[in-house]
């Protein structure tokens, strides 16, 4: 009864697996094999996403699994399955659709590498973990391929493994998520231990069921904060967002995969997906860990956006704007805008890809330069770069009716409007939108407006730590042919490939294409994935929140424009207000803080463990060791004086006897028969007196 | 003077005493085999005289055990002096302090 899509949904994360392995196995010299060996795996996965995807258009809140037993231990069987909803259909094909404009892009991108086949291997692998998490109907299987995508992601950042500061991002990014993935481990087996399964459906037996959730009761608020504190590790949300802003060492495409389609949507994906843990016992839609979700999200969105107005890469800019977005999306989560939140989720999937891939555009273009500072002017060089990324940077600030972003943050608007409790988040998310629509002006008029400032030396300005990504690579297209300053000649800046600036094109369409299904007048994707029916109301297009974010949007782009108007070398932010700026400018420190409480602790903690180890369990051992030996030596004494000196005596002893007893056999038989004469006249004299 | 038992007794002692002396004292094989065979005489003698003095003489069982005890006699002489003319022979000497191999 079930379509043949649920019982083999497994066939969905095993291509881009098998892809991965056969470029492993086969493809290791061969970059254009594995290229596309990595493309058409992608795109057999997007047409298994696209036939899972039919049938959850049947009926509103359609649903289908499929459980099997994976081992049994005891009376224990550990079962894991598939499932197939809205939320697992929706988000499988924007992973695989992106996913597979990111591989085209990687295609031109990443050409000429010397490692070209492993990045293609790694991406497939990547795309497969992510693609698990996504179809995965138990906790176990999620938490299994949750893991491999955090390994994936270690593989990717650090996939220029020559680089030290590429290495330390990698390994920064691997220990941050697993500091978060340990409460959700803990999480884990709390749920396993009071519901009994961890079997998402399963036929009313489920955890998220009515019968698994009554089981859980209480003890719910704890397990959805320690299973919120996995999400909150791979969705970068204060206070574990550091590693995602690091992970800008791994190549440019990778950026994008993290950022848009696959690492950090898991985190906001695993909410949604336990949602019903959240939300159990609700008062007026407000729990304490939703509280808890609403208030870290807050606090990160504002976080990351401020800091992202005074950062000079171009990916950093986005990876913090990624940051803020996430933070949106845990509010609109946290405030019951379960929807909203996971319609954010996919078409920030959309436009971050296409501002990321854009931005690995101007990258690739600058010879790997990624100072906006040094940039500027390359609205006319790189003119299909410039529209394509001018829509994805309106649909992150939310320009109005035409961007897929401006509908969904006008739905987490919304929802956050009507949260009972306290109406703060409302408007710091408000504050928000300026925010990020003053960050992205500033971006865009940096990068593609103005004068080219290719030629300033920005040494001294640059933060502590600030590296380009391929110094070398730099140093030598410009010492080779000028022999001047290392910096990359304006002259030689182009427009890319086709292969790359398709994709950017085909997400920029999507982008734009997908607000039809967003709109208020016509929310499809809303009620899709909420289970509802849908009505077609022009009516309801507009709406008074429009206007709302219209003034905000406006207010943000225009005082972006006018600040960084003139902006030369200089920040005009760094000149009207040096010490926020540097506050800003450097993460607000909290790398540093982290440095000063979190690793330090850390690391004395190592070191006392050293010194115990060395000097007291070493000593206890080195104790025993000395008792044993005494023992040993007491006992060998024994032995040689007392049971040796013994056998030695008795040995002396014997030996004088027979010496002595010798001395009689002189072997005179003449003596002999002395004795024995004298023998005999004894014995007579015996009888004799006998007698 | 008639033999008496007591005479016939001294006789022998002395014969034996003789005979035990040469055979403790003289260094030569021989003479330690003359000694034995004096001592055996002196047995000899002791069976004649109880047998003689004893209560049944008319029956001749003393001599007959002395005829037999000088016929091993003889071949016990034969024996030991085919012994010594081997020891002889190896040793090239019959002094038996030097014959001292089993000495322990």
């Amino acid at each position: 009864m079930n379509p043949w899509i649920v019982e083999h949904l497994w066939l969905v994360p095993a291509v881009p697996l098998a892809a991965a392995f056969l470029i492993l196995g086969f493809a290791r010299k061969r970059p254009s094999a594995a290229a596309a060996l990595a493309i058409i795996g992608q795109l057999v996965t997007l047409v298994l996403a696209v036939i899972a995807f039919l049938p959850t258009l049947q009926e509103p809140g359609w649903r289908a699994f499929h459980n099997f037993t994976w081992f049994t231990f005891g009376d224990q069987a550990v079962r894991i399955g598939w499932v197939l909803d809205p939320l697992t259909a929706a988000m499988l094909v924007m992973i695989t659709f992106v996913g597979l404009w990111i591989f085209v892009f990687s295609k031109g991108y990443m050409s000429g590498d010397k490692d070209f086949s492993r990045f293609f291997a790694y991406l497939s692998f990547f795309s497969a973990a992510m693609l698990g998490v996504v179809i995965a109907n138990s906790l176990l299987l999620l938490f299994v391929c949750w893991e491999l995508v955090g390994l994936a992601s270690y593989l990717l950042i650090g996939f220029w493994i020559h680089k030290p500061s590429a290495a330390a991002a990698a390994k920064k990014a691997f220990i941050t998520t697993r500091i978060g993935d340990l409460g959700f481990f803990l999480g884990i087996f709390w749920l396993y231990g009071s519901s009994g399964t961890l079997l998402f459906y399963d036929a009313g037996k489920g955890c998220l069921e009515a019968a698994g959730l009554l089981a859980i009761g209480s003890s719910a608020t704890f397990i959805a904060l320690l299973i919120f504190s996995g999400a909150v590790g791979k969705s970068g949300q204060f206070p574990l967002h550091v590693w995602l802003p690091d992970a800008m060492e791994g190549p440019t495409p990778v950026s994008a995969l993290i950022h848009a389609a696959t690492m950090v949507a898991a985190g906001v994906f695993l909410v949604a997906r336990v949602y019903p843990l959240f939300s159990l016992g609700a008062v007026d839609g407000v729990t304490p860990s939703l509280t808890v979700v609403v208030w870290i999200g807050v606090i990160t969105a504002l976080m990351a956006s401020l800091i992202a107005i005074a950062q000079a890469d171009i990916k950093r800019i986005l990876a913090y704007s990624t940051v803020s977005q996430l933070g949106l999306m845990m509010v609109s989560l946290g405030v019951g805008g379960v929807a909203a939140g996971i319609m954010h989720l996919l078409a920030h999937g959309f436009f971050k890809a296409l501002l990321f891939l854009g931005s690995g555009s101007v990258i690739h273009g600058c010879h790997h330069e990624q100072d906006i500072r040094k940039m500027g002017g390359l609205r006319k060089i790189m003119p299909v770069t410039f529209v394509t990324y001018a829509i994805g940077m309106m649909a992150l600030s939310g320009v109005p009716l035409f961007f897929a972003g401006a509908w969904t943050k006008e739905e987490i608007l919304h929802a956050t409007a009507h949260w009972p409790k306290s109406h703060l988040p409302h408007y710091l998310m408000l504050a928000g939108v300026v925010l990020t629509a003053l960050y992205m002006t500033r971006q865009m008029i940096y990068v593609f407006f103005g004068n080219r400032r290719g030629n300033i030396d920005f040494q001294s300005v640059r933060p502590a730590g600030f590296q380009p990504a391929e110094p070398n690579a730099a140093e030598n297209i410009s010492a080779g042919r000028t022999g001047q300053s290392p910096m990359f000649r304006h002259e030689s800046v182009q427009e890319s490939a086709p292969v790359m600036t398709r994709p950017l094109i085909v997400l920029a369409i999507c982008v734009i294409g997908l607000s039809a299904i967003l709109t208020p007048a016509w929310p499809w994707l809303h009620s899709y994935l909420s289970g509802e029916s849908t009505h077609f109301d022009l009516g309801k297009l507009i709406q008074p929140m429009l206007f709302v974010s219209l003034a905000l949007v406006a207010a943000g782009i225009g005082l972006g424009v006018l600040v960084y108007r003139r902006a030369g070398a200089t920040d005009p932010l760094q000149q009207i207000l040096p010490a926020l700026f540097r506050f800003l400018e450097n993460k607000m420190w909290l790398d540093e803080l982290y440095d000063k409480t979190v690793v330090a602790l850390s690391r004395t903690a190592a070191l006392v463990s050293d010194w115990m180890d060395r000097y007291i369990w070493d000593g206890l051992v080195r104790a025993f060791a000395g008792i044993g030996r005494l023992f040993g030596s007491f006992s060998a004494g024994f032995d040689e004086r007392g049971i040796n000196a013994g056998v030695d005596e008795s040995v002396i002893g014997t030996r004088g006897l027979g010496r002595v007893m010798s001395k009689l056999h002189s072997g005179q038989i003449q003596t002999y028969l002395g004795a024995v004469a004298v023998g005999v006249l004894v014995l007579l004299l015996f009888y004799a007196w006998l007698a | 003077m008639t033999p008496t038992l007591q005479l016939c007794l001294i006789v022998s002692a002395a014969l034996f005493s003789i005979g035990l002396l040469a055979a403790l004292s003289r260094r030569h094989a021989i003479f330690i085999l003359i000694g034995i065979e004096m001592m055996l005489a002196a047995a000899n003698l002791n069976f004649i005289a109880f047998w003689r003095f004893g209560p049944d003489p008319q029956n001749p069982t003393g001599v007959m055990v002395a005829i037999f005890s000088i016929a091993i006699a003889a071949a016990e002489a034969a024996v030991g002096l085919a012994l010594v003319i081997a020891v002889y022979r190896h040793y090239r000497t019959t002094n038996v302090q030097r014959l001292d191999q089993l000495k322990g």
